[in-house]
């Protein structure tokens, strides 16, 4: 056994902390699925379906609904190898195999019963929160899930920052649906009446959490990074972007999570992968794109073997961007909501997202930028070459592009991947070299 | 004029991609713009007030090879934005001052980042549509979106447009609004004599020419298709759906009506279209055309259906009016909007027992024979089974 391989044991068996997030989040989650069981069983319990980005989860909680993310349920079906089967089955009954595989891998999941990643009945939906941000895919999705339950929907458009700003008729117009439509809706399908105090309430927390969150992503500012900014993060947005933002557990979560990381700052440890603790950090990424799913531990693998770190991601910003002060703001619930949704990242114009990475290579003293793009999602992946060349331009460091899908295994080539990464880990060092 | 010598001039406008015509009208007086817009939908009627001429571009067809395109784009993403990108690249668009991108999709609403971050010095606009149909809430919205185009119209010419300017300029399209649909509706009375590539290129044309111009075209084509006589033959009436934005290839649209189809109905450049009704003329022209928006447009996989009712029922009503046998459900590969709407529309044929068949297709298609044989199996089963 290697020394860093030792080592790493040593560690983890001292990181009790460490686990004590995982347990929270776990148990959260856990949590969340067994209420949508239940509501499976009890019609009293509403169940309203959403989406990551754009969720407004603050209000949601207002009316004691229970809430369910299927891009979270796909993503997590994904990690268990499942999403394959539902993908074929979704193909099998009408779906084109060009079209984004998460829509797939729900529609699939759905048709086989339903069953959740945790094994559970997931509650057919009393309302389907269509909030439209970021991706016209949502659209369509909460429209083929309409056709199949029959259900109430309620659509919140929130428009596009085109011109890399948020105006005040985009503002007000986002408001006034909120009140006009997505409320009455959440209304009539819970039987509970908005109570404005509750949602600043859970808006408080939500601040609180949010500000311990951009804490942890920070600290991969530093040498080494005591995270992955990618693989790691995906687990630590975890609460942040689904069912839980608003809540206690999910402020209890953060700030636990805050003192792991601050901890692991305080020992200059780099950080931990499935395999324990990362060697010495020799690449410093930036990533561009949403991962695959179907395969993440061998595509994780494949960077922390080389002592890759991925410092900023922007995938970790999909369901809500925080580090450039955004936050959660009860004084203006509803403005705050709608001003919320402005920001997930998909709901960027092009050049914003290329300023974001350029300032993430800058910020994050990055050796450069890979991204992965997603052959399902046209919302990431359309224009994603230009940018590429747009940071190469600007930084000089080097880029790289490789394709995977999120949840459709076919489009995962472990060998082509893992090529383009050796490769481009020398291109790296010839870099280095010839500087 | 006859539909023929009508129908050559369309032709060589959808043949000609350095856009000559537009061009024509750029030069021919000091001071005039030209702006293109992407499909779906814009309100030509801003860039008509401001004295300007709105070109449509529906990518580069099946005569262009892309090449610097493919660079901006991966295999698993529609065509058009590539061979978009190659008409800029190759300096077929660099008289085009503003681009106007409507929200049809992220792939086209991408494509306007892409233009702002390649083409510094032309003005690029992002035309977020409402998916909310109250006046209120989605008309509030949309009038305010229109002043911004306005005010960046406004820069290009430096002249203000004012209220009567865009009722002069609702009106022009009223009137092409009443042709257009004079001549579907003709179509529907006597297909054998409005053939669907006339049609389409009938569209097309006012896609490039002033609107006035194509009035003129429509008001000659109608004379002239009613003063002809063609053969009717013992075709299939069918409608094509899904081909808003992508366009396919000419060959592609003459192998459907070949292999014996009358099209009835179709949704190709669906602009000319997209206001089933008239805009009122009088009053705020700005609330008016946000009203007709929310009123009269047509529904489409690019648009949300807010009522679950309502979904599918412009198709059947479609069938009604045109009295459509079949439908042929055509998308460009990779259209999440035309894909994913497709399944839903399939299983409310399938419910009323209206046939229907699905094919792809990409804007340079080259094989039509497979199209063809499909679509002729498609129409004899449905002469033999109806
Ligand atoms: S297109 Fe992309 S953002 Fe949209 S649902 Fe699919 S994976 Fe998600
Ligand atoms: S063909 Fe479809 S996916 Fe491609 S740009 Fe047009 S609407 Fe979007």
């Amino acid at each position: 056994m290697s020394d860093s391989k030792k080592k790493a044991q040593v560690d983890l068996s001292k990181d009790v902390q460490k686990d004590q997030s995982q347990i929270l989040q776990k148990e959260m989650i856990r949590g969340n699925f067994d209420k949508l069981a239940r509501a499976d069983q009890n019609p009293d319990d509403k169940v309203v379906y959403t989406f990551v980005p754009g969720n407004l989860n603050e209000l949601v909680h207002c009316f004691d609904v229970v809430g369910n993310y299927p891009e979270v349920n796909a993503l997590q079906s994904a990690m268990q190898k499942k999403t394959g089967a539902y993908v074929m089955e979704a193909e099998r009954s009408g779906q084109d195999e060009d079209v984004c595989t998460y829509v797939k891998a729900d529609l699939g999941m759905m048709r086989r019963g339903n069953i959740g990643p945790s094994g559970q009945k997931v509650a057919e939906p009393d309302l389907l929160l269509l909030s439209y941000t970021g991706c016209f895919t949502f659209m369509k999705w909460f429209e083929l899930l309409r056709h199949e339950y029959k259900c109430e929907t309620t659509m919140l458009h929130v428009p596009y920052q085109g011109d890399g700003e948020i105006t005040k008729h985009m503002r007000d117009y986002v408001v006034k649906q909120l009140k006009e439509e997505t409320i009455p809706a959440l209304e009539r399908v819970s039987g509970v009446k908005f109570d404005i105090d509750r949602l600043r309430e859970n808006l408080r927390e939500s601040a609180k959490a949010e500000e311990d969150l951009v804490k942890v992503l920070e600290t991969a500012k530093l040498r080494p990074s005591p995270i992955d900014s990618y693989f790691g993060a995906i687990y630590y947005v975890g609460p942040m972007f689904s069912a839980f933002r608003g809540t206690p557990e999910a402020t209890a979560y953060y700030k636990t999570l805050w003192a792991e990381v601050e901890d692991r700052v305080k020992r200059g440890l780099g950080p931990v992968t499935p395999e324990g603790e990362m060697g010495e950090e020799r690449y410093r990424l930036v990533v561009e794109g949403p991962p695959n799913y179907t395969s993440m531990r061998d595509f994780w693998k494949m960077f922390y073997d080389e002592g890759a770190v991925v410092v900023a991601s922007t995938y970790t910003k999909v369901g809500g961007n925080y580090e450039f002060g955004f936050r959660h703001d009860p004084d203006n619930p509803l403005e705050t909501l709608a001003d919320y949704c402005f920001n997930c990242y998909t709901n960027y114009n092009l050049p914003q997202r290329t300023d974001m990475l350029e300032h993430y290579m800058d910020e994050y003293q990055a050796d450069g930028l890979l991204i992965n793009s997603i052959k399902s999602c046209n919302s990431f992946s359309a224009g994603q070459l230009l940018m590429m060349r747009e940071i190469e331009k600007r930084t000089g460091k080097p880029a790289a592009f490789v394709e995977t899908d999120l949840v459709d295994p076919r489009y995962f080539s472990a060998s082509n991947v893992k090529n383009r990464l050796e490769s481009y880990f020398q291109m790296i060092d010839q870099k280095r070299q010839a500087a | 004029m006859s539909t023929e010598t009508i129908i050559e001039r369309c032709e060589a406008l959808h043949e000609d991609l350095y856009f000559t015509a537009a061009r024509e009208w750029k030069d021919a007086a000091p001071g005039r713009h030209v702006i293109g817009h992407l499909p779906i939908y814009v309100p030509r009627e801003l860039i008509h007030a401001a004295g300007m001429l709105p070109l449509g571009i529906y990518g580069g067809g099946d005569n262009m090879e892309v090449i610097q395109g493919d660079a901006y784009y991966q295999s698993y993403i529609c065509r058009i934005p590539r061979s978009t990108m190659e008409l800029a690249l190759s300096g077929r668009l660099d008289f085009v001052e503003g681009m106007l991108f409507p929200s049809i999709c992220d792939v086209i609403r991408n494509l306007s980042g892409v233009w702002k971050l390649t083409q510094p010095d032309v003005y690029v606009r992002y035309v977020d549509l409402p998916q909310n149909y109250k006046s209120e809430v989605g008309g509030s919205f949309y009038v305010e979106e229109m002043r911004e185009v306005l005010a960046g119209l406004e820069g290009i010419s430096g002249r203000k447009v004012t209220n009567d300017d865009l009722l002069n300029s609702i009106r022009v399209y009223n009137y092409n609004r009443d042709l257009v649909r004079k001549l579907y509706q003709s179509r529907v009375e006597k297909p054998w004599n409005i053939p669907v590539t006339e049609v389409y290129l009938l569209m097309r044309a006012g896609m490039v020419l002033p609107v006035e111009e194509h009035n003129e075209m429509l008001e000659s084509y109608l004379v002239a298709a009613s003063e002809t006589e063609r053969p009717q033959r013992d075709n299939t009436r069918v409608i094509l759906n899904g081909l808003f934005c992508e366009q396919p290839p000419l060959g592609l649209i003459k192998s459907i009506e070949l292999s014996g189809c009358y099209v009835v109905d179709d949704d190709f450049i669906l602009i000319n279209r997209w206001l089933r009704e008239n805009v009122d003329d009088s009053g705020d022209a700005l609330t008016n055309l946000s009203e007709a928006f929310l009123e009269y447009s047509v529904r489409t996989s690019a648009t949300y259906e807010p009522e679950r009712e309502l979904k599918g029922q412009h198709l059947l009503e479609s069938i009604k009016n045109s009295g459509a046998e079949g439908v042929i459900f055509s998308a460009p590969s990779f259209c999440d909007p035309a894909l994913l709407e497709q399944p839903m529309l399939v299983d409310i044929l399938d419910d009323h027992n209206i046939p229907n068949i699905q094919f792809k297709y990409a804007e340079n298609t080259g094989q039509m024979q497979p199209i063809r044989e499909q679509a002729g199996s498609f129409a004899d089963s449905i002469k033999l089974w109806s």
